[in-house]
């Protein structure tokens, strides 16, 4: 069993060329749960995960750190929205890059069985321009999962598929992600809604986020005939309307 | 095409009556064309046939009408003549001419790929480095390659060197390019998975430039005889450039064309080897995205 950490930022700031995005950001991750982050185009939500995941610098002054007081460095996993797969690696490879470019022993096997687990044994050879969007995708959820880390920052990952393809791996996601700790970044309310066990927005210049207080009984990912989760949709898009 | 054949031919048949080693190299350059490269030359050739074909009618025209005499413009049945009665001529000289560039290029690439490297590693190597590769650029092929033979005197060196100083830039320039270019989110996801800097150098920075690094190398190879030719022209003893200079001394019009035509020949088959190679190296680029 995985130990997922919470994660907590305190005081995170960002600048983008000359204005800043946000400063003084407070925000917290729940602990082996999943946190979806909803806001407008533009607004920041990428940057802040790329904060997290240690891909900006951060100013003296703000702190990102996990509840267990050890470093996040190893122990995140990360998926882009498009392009994360290289195009010269075959699928196997793709999966295993984490490994290649730490130079450690490849788990083949372990590989091997995800990819059949996701259904995409017989693509081990074929290159990712072979492979349709909704394939990649599943194949960079691959390869999260084999690097098997307890934290998890998903930027958009669904969002260049159709809507079926995207309700089939938000399911899948939702699935095999229990129990660690993930921030998903968003733009569609009701993939928030399905996945989330917590939603916060992002809005505002400089930004700041809120926990939006929803209450859904069930457990994502949810099932899209809840009733109380269209009604739930039609109120956070008010509520983003109103944000922007 | 047949023309081709012919020429090929008649080159083997002389050189059987005595030369076996270059029986055996043309053997082996014959097995390494590969039949779908000789294929592709074909088809090139057949779909703009009737455009040579076109040209070569005004040119046999335009003799007929002008009467103009043999000195200033051959016939093309003429042309035709010199290649086959010089073939063993110019084959021997074909063969100076394709050890040249062939090294040339190679070093050419090297070089180019090592420049390209670090000066993408050391910022203090692309800020010396940048200028005296613009400077080197600027300064013509024709003033160097005189030096060159001075400095090395008239043997293969001088050559190879002036094929080297001509095709090292746009390989440089074109991988340099690639290399600066990785897209962000290879390099993001590399960092996440606790890459050091030359495993992301290794592993995703130089895989993703290489599209780059193979239209410098496309352009490099599509100049690579020329650097040869004038390296020869300049001063020496063998290769195409020496006989092109020596028959346009002896007013050998009907040579001179006859040498023009394997050149291009020659240049262009290199070019579909060298396509064809990249190609196969790197599948993926040939593949089209969902």
């Amino acid at each position: 069993m995985l130990k997922s950490p919470a994660i907590s930022i305190v005081d995170a700031k960002l600048r983008y060329h000359d204005h800043i995005l946000f400063d003084q950001l407070d925000f917290h991750l729940a602990a082996g749960q999943t946190t979806c982050l909803l806001g407008a185009s533009g607004v920041g939500k990428s940057r802040f995960l790329q904060l997290i995941a240690g891909l900006k610098p951060i100013f003296a002054s703000a702190t990102i750190s996990a509840c267990d007081q050890k470093s996040l460095s190893g122990r995140l996993a990360y998926m882009p929205q498009t392009n994360a797969l290289l195009p010269w690696l075959n699928i196997l490879n793709n999966v295993l890059l984490g490994y290649r470019l730490r130079c450690r022993k490849k788990p083949y096997t372990h590989a091997r069985k995800l990819l059949a687990q996701l259904g995409l044994s017989h693509t081990l050879k074929k290159y990712p321009a072979q492979l349709s969007g909704g394939m990649q995708q599943r194949v960079a959820l691959a390869r999260v999962l084999l690097e098997d880390r307890p934290i998890v920052l998903m930027d958009e990952p669904f969002s260049a598929l159709d809507t079926i393809t995207r309700y089939q791996l938000q399911e899948l996601t939702a699935n095999l992600l229990k129990n660690r700790t993930v921030l998903l970044v968003t733009h569609d309310p009701l993939e928030a809604l399905r996945l989330g066990h917590h939603i916060a927005i992002m809005s505002g210049h400089p930004a700041k986020i809120e926990y939006l207080n929803y209450k859904l009984s069930d457990l994502p990912p949810r099932a899209l005939d809840n009733p109380h989760l269209l009604k739930w949709q039609s109120q956070l898009l008010h509520r983003l309307q109103e944000l922007q | 095409m047949s023309l081709f054949y012919f020429l090929r031919n008649q080159i083997i048949g002389r050189i059987e009556n005595g030369q076996t080693w270059l029986h055996t190299s043309w053997t082996l350059i014959n097995l390494a064309l590969s039949k779908s490269l000789l294929l592709k030359t074909t088809q090139l050739l057949i779909r703009k046939i009737y455009i040579p074909l076109l040209l070569i009618i005004i040119w046999a025209c335009l003799i007929r009408f002008l009467r103009l005499p043999n000195y200033i413009l051959p016939t093309p049945l003429e042309v035709l003549h010199n290649l086959i009665n010089y073939s063993s001529l110019i084959s021997h000289h074909l063969l100076a001419t394709l050890e040249e560039t062939a090294l040339g290029l190679s070093l050419g690439i090297l070089l180019g790929m090592l420049i390209a490297l670090s000066m993408c590693l050391f910022r203090p190597i692309h800020a010396f480095l940048l200028p005296l590769l613009l400077a080197s650029q600027a300064l013509p092929i024709f003033a160097i390659a005189p030096l060159l033979v001075l400095w090395f005197g008239y043997g293969i060196t001088a050559k190879i060197l002036t094929t080297t100083f001509m095709l090292f830039f746009p390989v440089a320039n074109n991988f340099l390019d690639g290399l600066k270019q990785t897209p962000e989110n290879y390099l993001n996801l590399a960092h996440v998975m606790n890459s050091s800097r030359w495993q992301t150098l290794y592993q995703i920075r130089i895989p993703a430039a290489l599209p780059n690094l193979a239209s410098g190398i496309r352009i490099a190879t599509a100049m690579a005889p020329l650097g040869a030719i004038i390296g020869e022209w300049v001063g020496s003893s063998q290769g195409l450039g020496f006989l092109l200079l020596n028959a346009n001394a002896q007013m050998q019009t009907g040579l001179m064309f006859a040498i023009l035509a394997v050149i291009f020949f020659f240049s262009t088959f290199i070019y579909f080897l060298i396509d064809k190679l990249l190609c196969l190296g790197m599948p993926w680029t040939l593949l089209k995205s969902h």
